[in-house]
């Protein structure tokens, strides 16, 4: 009996340890999916100085918000490779015939997803802010909010995938599905950086940030789930 | 061993479309004399014999269009979120109408809301629009109603559609109450609500009892376009079966 149980937990451990490979293995063989979306994202930020104007003092107080949209836009722009070439090559099905739960295996793959995009957008954020000439002091504050906002986003945005996979246009109809979703996020994170420019505490929108983080967490690869189940049965 | 029913019969019966759309049929003329007296009623009441305010003058008056719109955008949200579950556990095929029905009248009360809103705030703040908490709590009601919408005319399978609008409609439904405080905390100006359930309305008696009676009359309101474009659905989807066409060989 003891040992049932314990070759069950490794069993899920093992599941999500093998599907986040898998996935792992599969982004670093399309490296332009991986790459593309950062692009976005430096494009993005370079647009704000050419179309609104490039004083620094006016950047500066831009700079946690336009940072900040453009990791939600960069993130929604992958959002749609996320199920469809699974979908496409049929073993999204394979996933949803197999006695595994959907529930570890739809996490492994935001969570690897999330590995290649919130991540790196999180490591490539200094960066923006040096270029819109974000005060150092918002930087730590600008990463943290960015390392607990991105999986909300990922985890989120992963339901509206799962929502239009079946679907030819999928892309235009994420974001309008999951885009009104994302104000909270977006709303704690900037504010998280401006606290830290201005030398407020950051605790409590860090705290938010991770409140909704825990709630994603847990409830999102449900909808996500369910949300596979009817895309597939049509 | 007589079971418990706690799910009473005529819940079950309401999952026929035949005896739904029978159903509606009676209730709709109650209805709409109701609606009409009530909406009239309400009107007259609201625009002639109720006092002006003291500050605002007579542009308050379009309070008594504003906040039973407000209060119905976000009470068919929550109607349409309720039949999106019920509609995934149940496998109710009316169910799935109600949500498809709900959802356009939602959005354009939540539109109405808006513009009055739009029209009051121009004389009473100076400018159309503020990023005010409620208003924009709103419009992102309003974004959540076109996503329902969107979705559910983007896929053509109708059960799908279906049951795919009731998974965003109750993610929606989860993340109501966060949009909401996360606005506010954000940027409050708007003044707090106008009804509360627990609180006594801090107007004269004058002045609230007119919005109640167009807040019913807007539920009312509700109750019968939800009832039509229901029985429409019924008939569109129903058009293969025997009694569907019976009905429409009648005519």
């Amino acid at each position: 009996m003891e040992m049932k149980t314990n070759s069950g937990q490794q069993g899920i451990g093992c599941l999500f340890v093998a599907t986040c490979r898998r996935e792992c293995l599969l982004s670093f063989r399309r490296k332009s999916d991986l790459v593309n979306p950062l692009i976005f994202f430096l494009m993005v930020a370079t647009l704000f100085p050419l179309g609104v104007s490039p004083d620094p003092g006016f950047l500066a107080q831009l700079a946690p918000g336009v940072v900040w949209v453009a990791a939600l836009l960069a993130t929604l722009l992958s959002m749609d490779a996320l199920f469809r070439s699974d979908y496409e090559d049929g073993s999204l099905e394979q996933l949803l015939l197999s006695p595994q739960p959907l529930f570890i295996v739809v996490l492994a793959k935001v969570v690897t997803h999330w590995m290649m995009t919130g991540l790196a957008l999180t490591l490539m954020a200094p960066l923006l802010g040096m270029m819109l000439f974000l005060p150092a002091e918002g930087v730590p504050g600008l990463m943290l909010s960015l390392l607990l906002g991105t999986p909300t986003l990922s985890l989120v945005g992963a339901i509206g995938a799962a929502l239009t996979v079946g679907l030819k246009k999928g892309g235009v109809l994420i974001s309008l599905l999951v885009l009104p979703l994302y104000i909270p996020v977006l709303i704690f994170g900037s504010s998280a950086v401006q606290a830290a420019v201005t030398g407020l505490p950051l605790g409590g929108y860090l705290a938010l940030l991770g409140a909704l983080l825990a709630l994603a967490l847990v409830l999102a690869p449900l909808a996500i789930s369910a949300a596979l189940r009817i895309s597939i049965s049509s | 061993m007589a079971e418990k029913k706690w799910i009473p019969r005529w819940f079950y019966q309401l999952a026929s479309p035949r005896w739904c759309y029978q159903i509606t049929g009676k209730l709709l003329p109650w209805f709409m004399g109701t609606t009409l007296l009530l909406l009239l009623g309400g009107t007259v009441w609201a625009l002639l014999f109720a006092p002006a305010d003291y500050q605002q003058g007579n542009s308050f008056r379009i309070i008594y269009l504003h906040v039973p719109a407000a209060i119905l955008a976000q009470s068919a949200y929550m109607l349409m979120a309720v039949a999106g579950a019920v509609g995934l556990i149940w496998k109710m095929k009316v169910a799935d109408m109600v949500l498809k029905s709900a959802a356009p009248i939602g959005a354009s009360m939540a539109v109405l809301a808006l513009l009055t809103g739009a029209i009051w705030g121009k004389p009473t703040w100076g400018s159309w629009w503020v990023w005010d908490a409620r208003l924009t709590s709103m419009l992102i009601l309003f974004f959540l109603y076109l996503g329902v919408m969107a979705l559910n005319s983007a896929i053509e399978n109708e059960s799908t559609a279906a049951q795919a609008s009731a998974v965003l409609a109750l993610v929606g439904l989860v993340n109501i109450p966060i949009i909401k405080y996360s606005v506010e905390w954000w940027n409050t100006l708007h003044q707090p609500a106008t009804f509360t359930l627990t609180e006594k309305p801090a107007m004269p008696v004058e002045m609230w009892l007119p919005l109640l009676v167009m807040v019913i009359g807007f539920y009312c309101f509700f109750a019968v376009s939800l009832m039509q474009r229901l029985r429409n659905e019924i008939i569109w989807r129903e058009r293969r079966t025997g009694w569907v066409r019976e009905l429409l060989n009648k005519q």
